[in-house]
């Protein structure tokens, strides 16, 4: 009796390196803007070939311009990372995503669009997101830039086995309540290094329930409870999902037997176990300086962090609801994907963003764009007074020029509340792209299911 | 990567919760740059006042500790961003070692790539450590000395701590993992063999 996780792993150990430790061979790494052009000159340099090129893909994300119409010199320190990207991997033979073409994106983002993930497969990247990937039932995990340029130069990893924790999400889901509020509902109960050490699988009901994106978003987060990998056991909606996708397997029906073995058998262990009841949940938003300060949208500001409530410039005993909001942010690998899209379009309701707040909309991928823009939600968010704009991490991390500016307050859809995140002095409010939306309108913070149209939406009226 | 044996110091007290790796080095300093220089902009956002001068109140700039090479810290030290800017950045500002009673995973592991040790240990000897230190201003040194596995701390109580093996080995020696791999190429080529026939949906890329 083995769990997911443990299966995987023991499928893809290539030597036992004694103490604990496995050679773990990678199935794929990816690669950014941010570090990749450089990992792989280190690896060169020192002497060492890109070992298997055919296995690691590359993607300009991190520094890129989100601004309409951008190109490659829009932000001239991003553009030399970018032309390093492209000088390296054409030169390794490595397969890179260039600004504008099919399957160009955030990396976490483009790894499932594409099927480059798979169930049953490892998976690296030089970013702590990596735990997306999980949500399709692999090993992905997030990496610095020495152990990239290992994977790099050997397709391979020497790595400590983690533990294994399960969450699981018991319930029908209340009226409202996204994946991304399940996440942060959880790091706010369980705290920020609840996972320090483990490999996280969410299961459950109300995960089994969840889309495929929807469980990308709760993978995502998984690295703010200190865990760099969580995943979600692959089943027919992940294979519904995969089928088609770029780089899905030719031989289908094999990879799908194979799938099927890969969920924990009933009894399998856990080092650690927690169960959340979804009756619990409500929209979430945080208030401080680190996603596990995090609250129900109805609670008060609570007292306890006099740091925290100073950056973000908080009483405690406030009402969240009705703090008004400069900025508001829809994007990152987080939930940029094209259900969060809808969910936030369907928000609107022919109401238009409040005066003094600027409010961006940042599709995940170059495809997300495409199929958001085909069924016309681009014109319904710039109707409403948003700025569509062109795929990329933008403002999640603001390392492209572009940035919240000092003391203005933003609701992101993004995973990182901490200082100075999305710029010099910027106050962030992490929180679901339909609560973002309603904030955008509304020029505070405010209860999604008190301002939602009668439109019934995937999030919003919490069924299928 | 830079060997560590032993490093005897004064250490600074800086025991906040959850300093992610954000706040070690803003991203805005990692693009574009290499793994040199980043030391004066480590902690950046809390470390200079406006006119960019340091700031006092900062524990990093007081003078007993400026330019000491072990960190004291709390739960969850170097948490979120997989940036190893953020131990280069320490390193870059003479930190040797980090004590704290956890870390985040990443930087955890960045930390054994480059010979910046982190040490757990509970968050009462971390305290203890802190309290002893600032009992005897200029004056506290703490020795970790990585060969025995011990922390002396400033009132010679001598204190063991947990490091794997194999990361221990590869610090006091300053060995590099890629050449140590290189001795499993066989494995892997018949690892890879074998996989390819197992799972050949795996493969195909």
């Amino acid at each position: 009796m083995r769990t997911l996780f443990d299966k995987i792993w023991d499928s893809r150990v290539v030597a036992d390196l004694g103490d604990g430790w496995s050679l773990l061979y990678l199935d794929r790494v990816l690669i950014h803007d941010l570090s990749g052009g450089r990992a792989i000159r280190e690896v060169l340099d020192a002497g060492h070939g890109v070992a298997e090129p055919a296995k690691v893909f590359a993607v300009p994300d991190h520094a890129v311009s989100s601004a309409p119409g951008r190109d490659a010199n829009t932000f001239p320190t991003g553009a030399r990372l970018l032309e390093s990207l492209r000088e390296t991997t054409a030169r390794t033979g490595v397969r890179m995503f260039d600004l504008g073409q099919r399957g160009h994106g955030i990396v976490h983002v483009i790894a499932p669009e594409l099927g480059i993930v798979l169930p049953g497969l490892t998976l690296a990247c030089g970013d702590s997101h990596t735990c997306t990937n999980g949500a399709v039932g692999a090993i992905a995990f997030g990496i610095g830039a020495s152990e990239l340029g290992h994977a790099l130069a050997t397709q391979t990893l020497p790595q400590r086995k983690p533990r294994t924790m399960r969450i699981r999400f018991e319930g029908a889901r209340p009226r409202g309540v996204t994946a991304k509020d399940m996440i942060l509902h959880a790091i706010g109960v369980l705290g920020t290094a609840v996972g320090t050490g483990y490999a996280i699988e969410y299961a459950g009901s109300a995960v089994e329930e969840l889309e495929v994106e929807e469980r990308l978003t709760l993978c995502n987060l998984s690295i703010e409870m200190g865990a760099r990998t969580g995943m979600v056991a692959p089943d027919e909606k992940t294979f519904a999902y995969l089928k088609g996708r770029d780089y899905a397997p030719a031989d289908w029906e094999a990879a799908v037997t194979a799938w099927r073995r890969l969920p924990t058998d009933p009894g399998a262990r856990f080092d650690a176990e927690h169960v959340i009841a979804m009756a619990d949940i409500a929209p979430q938003v945080t208030w401080g300086t680190s996603p596990g300060q995090v609250a129900p949208i109805t609670a008060r500001v609570p007292a306890g962090d006099a740091a925290a409530l100073e950056y973000m410039g908080l009483r405690a005993g406030d009402a969240l609801a009705g703090t008004k909001v400069d900025w508001v942010f829809i994007g990152s690998c987080t939930n940029s994907r094209l259900s969060d899209l809808r969910d936030a379009a369907a928000v609107l309701g022919g109401r238009h963003v409040a005066p003094g707040v600027t409010a961006w909309v940042v599709p995940g991928s170059e495809m997300v764009k495409q199929a958001a823009e085909a069924e016309g939600l681009d014109a319904l968010f710039r109707a409403a007074g948003f700025e569509w704009r062109e795929p990329g991490c933008a403002l999640c991390v603001a390392a492209n020029g572009e940035a919240v500016p000092a003391g203005a307050r933003c609701v992101s859809t993004s995973n990182r509340n901490f200082v100075g995140r999305q710029g010099t002095g910027a106050r962030t409010h992490l929180a679901s792209p339909a609560m973002a939306a309603a904030a955008a309108l509304a020029g505070a913070l405010v209860d999604v299911r008190d301002f939602a149209s009668a439109t019934p939406t995937r999030g919003v009226v919490g069924a299928h | 990567m830079d060997s560590f044996v032993t490093v005897t110091d004064i250490a600074v007290p800086f025991l906040r919760e959850n300093v992610n790796t954000d706040v070690i080095i803003p991203i805005q300093r990692l693009v574009g740059t290499g793994r040199e220089g980043l030391g004066p902009y480590a902690f950046e956002r809390q470390r200079y006042l406006a006119d960019g001068s340091d700031d006092p109140a900062f524990p990093l700039n007081r003078p007993e500790y400026k330019g000491s090479a072990i960190l004291l810290a709390a739960g969850n030290f170097g948490c979120g961003s997989s940036r190893e800017g953020a131990v280069w950045a320490l390193m870059g500002m003479g930190v040797r070692c980090v004590i704290a009673p956890s870390f985040g995973d990443i930087f955890f592991a960045n930390c054994f790539q480059n010979g910046l040790l982190p040490v757990r240990l509970p968050m009462e000897v971390v305290r203890r450590i802190a309290a002893q230190t600032e009992a005897s201003p200029g004056n506290a040194r703490t020795t970790v000395d990585l060969q025995r596995r011990v922390v002396v701390t400033p009132t010679g109580e001598e204190i063991p701590f947990d490091v794997d093996t194999r990361n221990r080995e590869a610090m006091l020696h300053g060995l590099d993992d890629i050449a140590l791999t290189r001795q499993h190429t066989g494995a892997i080529e018949a690892w890879r063999a074998r996989d390819r026939v197992a799972n050949p949906w795996a493969w195909t890329t």
